[in-house]
């Protein structure tokens, strides 16, 4: 289960505004990668680019040997089949209630029984927690659980591709918690490839296998999540960082005026990289790697206190005066 | 300046391919029967006491007006005729016509766009399904259907609402009335405005869905879509009404001729 997903060459303008170019990346199969950026940097618009809603200006994007970008809308319709997407409000139909949208898919696509539909329609909806609200409508219940309904919809057809627009967009924190720890155990169960869209910095440290930056208008940065988060690069260190001091501004990027008042100024030094979530069961997923393995194999120190080792003293000291 | 006129293009091209859309999607299988008479029966429940309500005084004016001028010419007994030839060629299709763009059109334009900007629409396109085919092809079945039963209302309610009229107000007598009926009128008259309202039908649910799902910009976007959708319709019916109407008399000769 899972497959990979080939980018290449990605480029998409509205009229003659870019909103990215020359995207390039392949996500894993069977891992977790979080996409980042700031607002307005495309983020949607490539989810939506991944699963053939938006045609791109060039580029392609292969998924078991069809190019989705440039595929008949015949092939699109089939390929369509190995996703499942959870959009931003969850993006029920409103006119039916829960367990008929979570049951949407499976009614339009398979020959099952209406008993067999009510045992998977319940198992996915004991997943992600409304078991006894089926027959509630979208209109009647609270954003959170409009999402997770629309990831049980997502996950009826026992997806190969997860993607995911901003899952913590309207979520308090606690609830964002279970939201990643489902992410996790869902990836351990399916095994399938997962792309979560976020600027919720937390989630991002601690859920991926994989990171990816866009910004400026193109991917600054994909690469395993250890990569990123000891990365030394600017935008990078800024964005995972959430730090004003750095390349990106209030508006999109600094003007050059900005940037050299701020030429002088260190960035402060990297916080200590968390430790991964872990699934629930204790059990390891298939994409997950031992924490620090990414950093011995790369020669790259990992900030002090990471993974959950504790701090030397003296360095704590000598770095306090 | 070439983008300002270019805009009105792209939508009329638009909804040509949407047209196009449709018609590849028409003879997809399976066919969405459910979701046919649960629209029929949404469209019937929306249209069917405004239609009545405005087909009532449409007859009566069409009998009062063409009563008066009729007795200036002394041919009062022609009456009935004239006043079944202007309910059936015209009034009829006409009333469909705004009943169908104001009433279901503007139902399915908001339904549609309230769906778009919800993302709904993206959603059932990701699982793998086509709205065209799953939603608007049998909205666009359901309104053809719908839009010829209300023609067919609206013949005999005016119909009706005249010789009340008439016979009553005008002091016409029933029998001059109802034995003139076929004095004038003809049965491709009826046709005529069967196909009209078939026409008519078609046009309001196409323009309806392709505004609706073409909606952005949040619940300002719907309210303008469904705005749009009921404008182009009206202008659109009634200047294809003026294409049919003039076709048909170039091509069926009058009667008695």
């Amino acid at each position: 289960m899972g497959t990979d997903v080939g980018i290449v060459g990605l480029t998409k303008q509205f009229g003659s505004q870019v909103i990215w170019r020359d995207v390039t990346l392949t996500l894993p199969a069977g891992e977790i990668s979080v996409m980042l950026g700031p607002s307005g940097t495309g983020k949607s618009v490539l989810l939506k680019t991944i699963i053939g809603l938006i045609k791109p200006n060039t580029g392609s994007v292969m998924i078991q040997g069809t190019d989705i970008a440039n595929c008949s809308e015949k092939e699109l319709y089939e390929v369509r089949k190995l996703f499942g997407v959870l959009f931003q409000d969850g993006a029920m139909f409103g006119s039916m209630d829960l367990y008929d949208n979570v049951a949407f898919p499976l009614r339009e696509h398979t020959k099952k029984s209406e008993s067999e539909i009510r045992n998977i329609v319940m198992e996915k909806m004991e997943l992600v927690g409304l078991l006894g609200a089926e027959n509630k409508f979208p209109g009647e219940i609270s954003g959170g659980m409009r999402k997770r309904a629309g990831l049980a919809r997502a996950l009826v057809l026992d997806p190969e591709i997860l993607l995911v627009d901003e899952p913590d967009s309207g979520l308090d924190p606690v609830r964002t918690a279970y939201l990643n720890q489902l992410f996790i155990d869902l990836n351990q169960a399916i095994d399938a490839t997962f792309l979560i869209v976020t600027h919720d910095i937390n989630s991002c440290r601690t859920v991926p296998d994989n990171i990816g930056l866009l910004y400026h208008k193109h991917l600054a940065m994909f690469g395993p999540r250890e990569m990123l988060l000891s990365s030394e690069e600017p935008v990078v260190a800024q964005f995972l960082n959430a730090q004003r001091v750095g390349p990106i501004g209030m508006s999109e990027e600094k003007d050059a005026d900005e940037l050299a008042a701020e030429s002088h100024i260190e960035m402060p030094p990297l916080p200590p990289i968390p430790k991964q979530i872990s699934p629930t069961n204790g059990l390891p997923r298939r994409g997950e790697r031992p924490a620090g393995q990414w950093c011995r194999e790369n020669g790259v120190t990992p900030p002090p206190g990471s993974f959950g080792e504790a701090v030397p003293v003296a360095q704590e000291f000598s770095q306090g005066t | 300046m070439s983008a300002r006129l270019a805009a009105p293009a792209r939508v009329a091209g638009g909804l040509f391919a949407f047209i196009l859309d449709i018609g590849v999607a028409l003879f997809k299988r399976p066919f969405q029967l459910k979701e046919f008479l649960l629209q029929a029966w949404f469209i019937v429940q929306v249209t069917i006491v405004p239609t009545a309500l405005v087909s009532i005084p449409f007859g009566a004016v069409i009998a009062l007006q063409v009563g008066g001028l009729i007795k200036q010419f002394g041919a009062q007994s022609f009456t009935g005729s004239a006043s079944v030839l202007a309910v059936v060629r015209e009034a009829g299709p006409i009333a469909t016509a705004l009943l169908i763009a104001g009433a279901a059109g503007s139902a399915i334009a908001a339904d549609f766009g309230a769906r778009k900007i919800r993302e709904e629409l993206d959603a059932m396109m990701v699982l793998g399904i086509d709205p065209i085919q799953r939603l608007v092809v049998p909205r666009t079945l359901a309104m053809m259907l719908i839009a010829v039963f209300l023609n067919g209302m609206v013949t005999i309610v005016g119909v009706a609402g005249g010789y009340v009229f008439n016979v009553i107000l005008q002091d016409g007598t029933p029998g001059a009335y109802l034995a003139s009926f076929t004095a004038l009128a003809q049965l491709p008259d009826m046709y005529q405005g069967l196909i009209k309202a078939l026409v008519f039908g078609f046009l309001a649910a196409v323009v309806a869905s392709y505004k609706g799902m073409n909606a952005k910009g949040g619940p300002k976007g719907v309210g303008d879509a469904v705005n749009e959708s009921v404008v182009i319709t009206f202008v659109m019916l009634f200047v294809v009404n003026f294409f049919i109407s003039s076709l048909y008399i170039q091509l069926v000769p009058p009667k008695g001729m």
